[in-house]
């Protein structure tokens, strides 16, 4: 069982390969009816890492981080988050859901709250914060993502970039440790993918755990300190950015590069 | 580098050798997997299930045994008067059906003349292949409107008679399903384009014809049909010349027609306006004028948005139309309510409410089966 | 900041268009299709008006709303206020009214309760209570009301008399006669607590958002519903025990052929109650289940992900935006509900439709009688849906 990764030569410096792992997925297996999504997952991502998981459509990408924050749930094997490992004890669900934040593909804001609310409505009701201090909190994470004048508004009043940069403030506001981004980009228009990159290279930029399925090449080379390519429910290869994209070793892996480039 | 890449999520087969997927756990599919997630996933869960269980199970057999078991199904009839007397001794445990086998025919046809029964059944029949040929896709054209105008001539031929040989009947003596049949089918027919009409007056830009269809409209949905079918039986004679006098059927199907339409045309209306404007833009850059612009472009399409609503208004106009039993009008439910008046039949109302049940159900439940099955299917037409 | 007087664009006004005395003008046309849809509708009418007068006179039929204050000598059985034959019509379309009233309000009450439970188990993950309630739903739907209600009428009717009643609890019996519970003898003290009862449920209201304020302050959340039951339940209590606790019985007995004491239910208004129920709550079953599927899957895992529980992500999360969906639909079922309890004169229950009719037959004024009934539902429909509309657009106005 040699699971838990070996320490790295090439890590950003945030990279903390003392401590435990953040997040630690064991023999990971899951099905939809007999559909074996997720086949073997093993993977460990230390304190500070930011991993970035690429893939084609259906190859369960999506699946395995929504099982980190259990918004799925595994048959086989082990997830630990935190030190804390997922089971059906809804005490270990909520501490999780507390340190984990998530970003959708869909943003999934709430339509019937202003920008303001749809931040601070986490941390008062979760984490009991007093409505002022929560609020103070949500105008700093959302002058960070640019856009505290917005703050009065309504999500539909918004355009999808400066939603999904919402989005993050939310997540944020709730202090997680670890952070899920989930294609993040997908549904945008292309003049609003670099605004919410910039939003991750930024927050990227303050050490945090970060495992993000995206197809955006670029972010990945910029940031990620590991790549991970999924198809068919397994991981296939995983390493830093220049060696995966430059000399992929498999052939599901090449083409798949070949199919993102010519999509660019 | 290298270390990362040996690192252990890394791929062990690195050429590509796919492994075949597994099979999930044995808990995780089949019969004992689906009663696990569905009906035992968690003891409040198991509690729903072993509750409900019982309680369909001991409803069913309590059913089954008034239904079947202990059900009588004809009595002996002697000088023309049916001898309940072994119905009455069941005392309420098991059902007299013998009501039915007795009166179906008094509740199908009313007091159409007994020989000529055969006349209203086959009206039945063509009511029935009507609504089936305009349910197909394939007919979903203008010579359906011709079909309709046939098949509805033919069954007013069948009805009263008078030709090529078939004795008149009058109208006073038609009655039972068949009326229920002809109120809602024709109902549906004169109401569909008067509420298309009103539809489109509603959305006219001229405000005395949107005044007046609106006024129309909400004042007809603001009150109960029954008010209506009072004014048809009671006001209507008022409101004609001296001497004219239009039988009580018609009047009720009058009073049915207008009721219908101010419904249909809010239907109507809905599809109207989830229209994309593009298409009534483009109509207009083409230069159609007001009647090329609806009849070809908007109402094909508007009409097509809103079928599913549009059959389950006529399901509602369908079990209406019973209502007419208020004003003493001889329809299916009427029929079996007069069926039970016999003293000899007094006190058999469930037998005869079940079957005439049956009867609604049969044409309700076909009828929204295929409209939730169109839904779905536009609904996949709109995905792609 | 921009000088709005120095803005050309409102130098010019736009030219005014005049009428061109031309089939191809577009205004012409439209006046010339009003006149005429107008005309056409204003003669029909004048027609039908013309017709009537005259039918009125040559049949000697009166006309006029004098019949009103005359005596109606027509019994009703089920009376809200104080009636006899010797009063008014104008006092028997009263009690018409009312007891039109009493079936709509309590109806609407119990089938949006039984509908909501409906719908929620409709979206149950327990696979045969979701299949028994799609039953439910489809069976219902696809009977007449009319039907249902001569249904359970029969029904009610088959039960045995009064000296075999059906006696399932004590004090509680079930007959041809209709439903008796046991009542209490009212006195002062319970008038009281029901007093008590209704400041409990103020004070409740004020002490939630007090708290709710408070948590808002310090982060703390507090519990509500020691308090909330205190003051419900047990400030009532206090009242009628500080009262000298007063309670007598008001027990059904059988005396004779029928019962004597207790609250009645007759078996017209139970079964179009029930009826009516019914047949609505499977309406308003689907409208509720559409409701909440109408609110994304994304919704629950963004604010699952945040960490709320389950109560409180429908609380603060589902049911806002659940309830646009389903409030206009509900309305119309809540109209439908009113309107379709005019059926009760199909089973006797003397509600106004039916006492319009008697009233019409008595006096041989039609047209005044279906005006009346006319009137009545529309104002009705009018008040539900002002009602709506403003709570509607109270709720809207949280989104935007």
């Amino acid at each position: 069982m040699s699971a838990t990764m070996e320490p790295a030569a090439h890590v950003s410096s945030a990279v903390r390969t003392d401590a435990p792992p953040a997040i630690l997925l064991d023999k990971v297996n899951k099905w939809y009816g007999a559909l074996h999504v997720l086949r073997d997952i093993n993977l460990s991502v230390a304190q500070g890492e930011r991993v970035v998981v690429c893939g084609p459509s259906g190859s369960g990408k999506s699946t395995m981080i929504r099982c980190i924050n259990r918004l799925e749930q595994h048959q086989e094997g082990r997830i630990i988050v935190d030190n804390i490992e997922l089971s059906d004890d809804l005490r270990s669900l909520d501490a999780i859901r507390r340190e984990v934040g998530m970003v959708f593909q869909s943003f999934n804001l709430f339509p019937h709250l202003t920008i303001l609310e749809n931040c601070t409505l986490a941390p008062i009701w979760v984490r009991r914060m007093p409505k002022k201090e929560a609020e103070a909190l949500a105008m700093d994470y959302l002058t960070r993502v640019k856009i505290p004048e917005q703050a009065n508004k309504y999500p539909g009043q918004l355009s999808g970039g400066q939603q999904q940069r919402v989005a993050i403030a939310r997540a944020l506001c709730m202090k997680p440790k670890i952070m899920l981004f989930d294609e993040p980009t997908s549904a945008l228009d292309p003049e609003m993918i670099k605004e919410v990159l910039d939003t991750m290279v930024m927050l990227a930029d303050t050490g945090m755990t970060m495992i993000c399925v995206t197809h955006e090449m670029g972010f990945a080379r910029q940031v990620a300190d590991r790549v991970v390519f999924m198809d068919r429910g397994e991981i296939v290869e995983s390493g830093v950015p220049e060696q995966l994209f430059n000399d992929p070793k498999t052939e599901r892996l090449k083409t798949f590069l070949s199919q993102i480039l010519r999509g660019h | 580098m290298a270390e990362i890449a040996a690192e252990a999520s890394a791929p062990r087969p690195l050429q590509d050798a796919v492994i075949g997927p597994r099979r999930p756990p044995l808990l995780a599919v089949g019969p004992v997997a689906w009663a696990k997630t569905n009906l035992f996933s968690s003891w409040l869960s198991t509690a729903v299930t072993l509750a409900l269980g019982y309680l369909i199970i001991r409803w069913a057999m309590g059913f089954i045994d008034w239904a079947f078991v202990n059900a009588i199904w004809s009595v002996p009839v002697t000088n023309g008067q049916a001898q309940t007397q072994a119905c009455r001794a069941l005392n309420g445990t098991g059902a007299c059906w013998a009501v039915v086998t007795e009166k179906h025919r008094f509740m199908l046809f009313g007091t159409y003349p007994y020989e000529e029964h055969w006349r209203p059944a086959l009206c039945v029949l063509l009511f029935i292949g009507l609504y089936i040929v305009s349910a197909m896709r394939r007919f979903w054209r203008k010579e359906l409107a011709l079909i309709w105008i046939g098949t509805l001539a033919l069954i007013g031929l069948l009805m009263w008679g008078g030709v090529f040989g078939l004795s008149y009947v009058p109208q006073e003596r038609w009655g039972g399903l068949v009326i229920t049949l002809i109120l809602s089918t024709f109902g549906i027919a004169l109401a569909f384009p008067l509420s298309i009409l009103v539809a489109l007056g509603r959305r006219s830009r001229l405000p005395a014809i949107k005044t007046l269809c609106i006024l129309y409209v909400e004042l007809i949905r603001g009150v109960p049909l029954i008010s209506l079918l009072f004014m048809a039986s009671v006001m209507f004679p008022l409101f004609l010349p001296e001497g004219i006098n239009i039988d009580k059927l018609l009047r009720a199907q009058v009073a049915i027609i207008l009721f219908a339409a101010a419904y249909l045309a809010e239907v109507v209306r809905g599809g109207l306006q989830a229209l994309p404007r593009g298409q009534y833009e483009a109509a207009d850059a083409l230069g159609l004028g007001f009647w090329q612009k609806t009849g070809f472009i908007i109402l094909p399409q508007a009409l097509r948005l809103v079928i599913p609503p549009l059959v389950n208004t006529f399901i509602g106009m369908f079990k209406d139309t019973s209502l007419v039993l208020i004003i003493g009008i001889f329809d299916l439910l009427t029929a079996g309510k007069t069926a039970i008046v016999e003293p000899a039949w007094q006190g058999f109302g469930i037998e005869i409410y079940v079957t005439i049940g049956l009867i609604y159900f049969i044409f309700c439940f076909a009828m929204s089966r295929y409209s939730q099955g169109l839904e779905a299917e536009l609904n996949q037409h709109r995905v792609r | 900041m921009s000088d709005t007087a120095a803005d050309p664009r409102l130098l010019r006004a736009p030219p005014k268009k005049g009428i061109r005395l031309s089939w191809a003008d577009e205004k012409l046309r439209g006046i010339v299709w009003q006149v005429l849809v107008v005309g056409v509708v204003v003669s029909i009418l004048w027609w039908l008006v013309s017709n009537t007068s005259h039918n009125l006179e040559v049949r000697r039929i009166a006309t006029g709303w004098g019949f009103l204050s005359r005596e109606a000598g027509l019994p009703i059985g089920e009376h809200v206020i104080d009636y006899n034959p010797t009063n008014t019509y104008a006092r028997a379309l009263l009690v018409g009214v009312l007891n039109t009233l009493k079936v709509a309000v309590i109806g609407i009450l119990l089938a949006t309760v039984f509908g909501t439970l409906i719908g929620i188990a409709r979206l149950s993950k327990n696979w045969l209570l979701s299949r028994i309630a799609a039953t439910y739903i489809e069976v219902i739907r696809d009977l007449p009301l009319l039907l249902q209600l001569l249904f359970w009428y029969a029904i009610l009717q088959g039960l045995p008399a009064p000296r075999q009643s059906l006696n399932p609890v004590t004090g509680v019996f079930l007959s041809n006669r209709g439903l008796k519970l046991p009542w209490i003898q009212w006195q002062d003290a319970h008038s009281f607590a029901l007093l008590g009862l209704v400041a409990g449920i103020v004070a409740t209201i004020f002490y939630a958002r007090a708290a709710r304020a408070k948590q808002m302050a310090d982060g703390q959340p507090r519990k509500v519903w020691p308090l909330a039951l205190g003051l419900i339940l047990g400030l009532p209590l206090l009242i009628w025990a500080g009262l000298g606790a007063p309670f007598a019985g008001d027990i059904p007995a059988l005396r004779g052929f029928n019962f004597q004491g207790g609250l009645t239910i007759t078996p017209e208004y139970f079964a179009l109650l029930l009826g009516l129920v019914m047949y609505t709550a499977a309406f308003i079953a689907e409208i509720v289940r559409a409701g909440i599927q109408s609110v994304a899957r994304g919704q629950w895992e963004a604010a699952e992900a945040l960490g709320l529980q389950r109560g409180r992500i429908m609380r603060l999360i589902v049911l806002p935006q659940a309830l646009r969906v389903i409030i206009p639909p509900m309305t119309s079922q809540y109209l439908n509900l009113t309107k379709n309890s005019s059926l009760a004169v199909a089973i006797g229950y003397q509600d106004i439709v039916s006492i319009s009719n008697t009233t019409l037959n008595q006096t041989g004024q039609a047209i005044e009688g279906i005006a009346i009934i006319m009137a009545v539902y529309l104002s009705i429909s009018l008040s539900i849906s002002l009602f709506m509309n403003w709570y509607n657009a109270r709720i809207a106005l949280v989104e935007r």
